[in-house]
């Protein structure tokens, strides 16, 4: 359902990004007919499915390391050109998962001190150079504690990048008033998204429901 | 035009303890794994890295750190190899890491003779501690410096014997960038073509950069 409604926010003809894990998914509802182009950040535009088991081909593979096929019309670079595309504003929008999202919009989403340090990647460089950054991801960790917070606690991965964020409970949009709450899913309450969520919401007197 | 092809015995003699080596190549992609293997035989160590990942524990940059010869690496990406993170955990292991644009950025400034740049990446970060912050037109950037080596380490599609270079897909990546801000330049090739062979709108690094060229 998360994946399903971030594909929504695709215009024709956009060039997006999207993160490892959940916003993969985004792909598979992204229809044909929008052409939309998916940038990978180690030097091309242009991500395909999954190739079958013995069509692989060795320097296809996606930031990931997972073998993809690129489709027609697509474009090959080298990482200096690839972080051009991702800082200089030409990605039109990067989905990513996050640990917190502060109501300013700050975002962390690369290291736990102690317990997971990964490394950033690109995803510093991603959010801070897209139009548009959404966050797809759990409501709450899995210990159900919010993870929409007035102030990030973990170490921050950019200040005030993201746009918008679709959990399991609803969509938000992040804006200088503070976190707005426009689509809720099917069975939540007003009263249950903001119990579980650290900042206090601005509920406006519309609230859309969120698609199955 | 004198060959530059060697075999890789003589390319590991360029390799010495204590180097400061750019290795190419994103996760499976573009990684020059002969010379990776001839490092690992010729059994170097306290090797100073700039990658952008550190591979797996069983495929390219990762086995220079499982088998032990890494003193410090500055990186992007640790996490597909878990005895990185363990090795860094344990102190073992001095892992400088590194926004990826940032990192492939500072390449091509050194490659390209500039004394830094002013990216928007990292600004509010634990990446902006120790560097100058700059505000241009009421946005804040912060100051990368350029990053060279002594060696690089490039994987090339086809080289000709002159060392010019061309590249395949996601496995261009870091090579290009790589090939122009290392003292000396080793190039893997998959395959090595007679001098001129390579289409001239096809070479992604000219010939001058390059050192030697090694069959891959």
């Amino acid at each position: 359902m998360i994946a399903k409604r971030i594909s929504e926010y695709f215009k024709e003809g956009d060039l997006g990004n999207l993160g490892i894990g959940l916003p993969t998914l985004v792909a598979n509802y992204l229809p044909p007919e929008k052409n939309v182009l998916l940038h990978s950040e180690n030097g091309f535009i242009g991500i395909g499915p999954t190739p079958e088991a013995g069509a692989e081909d060795k320097d296809m593979v996606n930031a990931g390391g997972h073998p993809v096929e690129l489709v027609p019309g697509g474009a090959c670079f080298d990482s200096g050109f690839s972080f051009l595309l991702a800082r200089g504003g030409h990605v039109d929008i990067t989905v990513l998962g996050a640990l917190e999202v502060s109501e300013k919009g700050d975002l962390a989403n690369w290291m736990i001190p102690g317990v997971m340090v990964p490394g950033m990647g690109g995803a510093m460089d991603l959010v801070v150079g897209a139009k548009k950054v959404i966050i797809a991801m759990e409501h709450t960790t899995k210990k159900g504690e919010p993870k929409i917070l007035k102030e990030c606690v973990l170490p921050l991965t950019a200040l005030g990048v993201v746009k918008h964020i679709v959990t399991e409970l609803g969509v938000m949009d992040v804006t200088p008033e503070g976190i707005v709450l426009r689509e809720l899913a099917p069975g939540v309450t007003v009263e249950e998204i903001q119990e579980k969520t650290g900042a206090t919401l601005i509920i406006p007197e519309q609230i859309g429901n969120m698609v199955h | 035009m004198n060959s530059k092809v060697r075999t890789l015995a003589e390319a590991m003699e360029m390799i010495h303890d204590g180097q400061t080596i750019m290795i190419s190549g994103f996760t499976f992609a573009g990684t020059p794994e002969i010379l990776i293997d001839g490092i690992i035989e010729k059994g170097v160590k306290d090797l100073h890295l700039i990658t952008n990942d550190t591979g797996t524990a069983e495929f390219g940059i990762g086995k220079l750190v499982v088998n032990k010869l890494v003193k410090k690496i500055q990186t992007s990406h640790i996490g597909l190899n878990k005895e990185a993170g363990r090795q860094m955990t344990a102190g073992e292991l001095d892992v400088e890491l590194i926004p990826q644009g940032t990192i492939a950025e500072r390449i091509r400034v050194a490659g390209a003779g500039l004394g830094g740049f002013l990216t928007p990446t990292g600004v509010g970060t634990i990446v902006e501690e120790g560097k100058q912050k700059l505000n241009i037109n009421g946005k804040d950037y912060l100051l990368e410096l350029p990053l060279r080596a002594e060696v690089a380490l490039i994987k090339a599609y086809k080289a000709d014997k002159y060392g010019n270079c061309t590249y395949r897909r996601a496995a261009r990546n870091f090579n290009p960038l790589m090939a122009t801000a290392a003292d000396f330049v080793i190039v893997a090739a998959e395959e090595i073509v007679e001098f001129g062979a390579i289409d001239p709108e096809l070479v992604f690094t000219p010939g001058i950069m390059v050192d030697m060229v090694v069959q891959a």
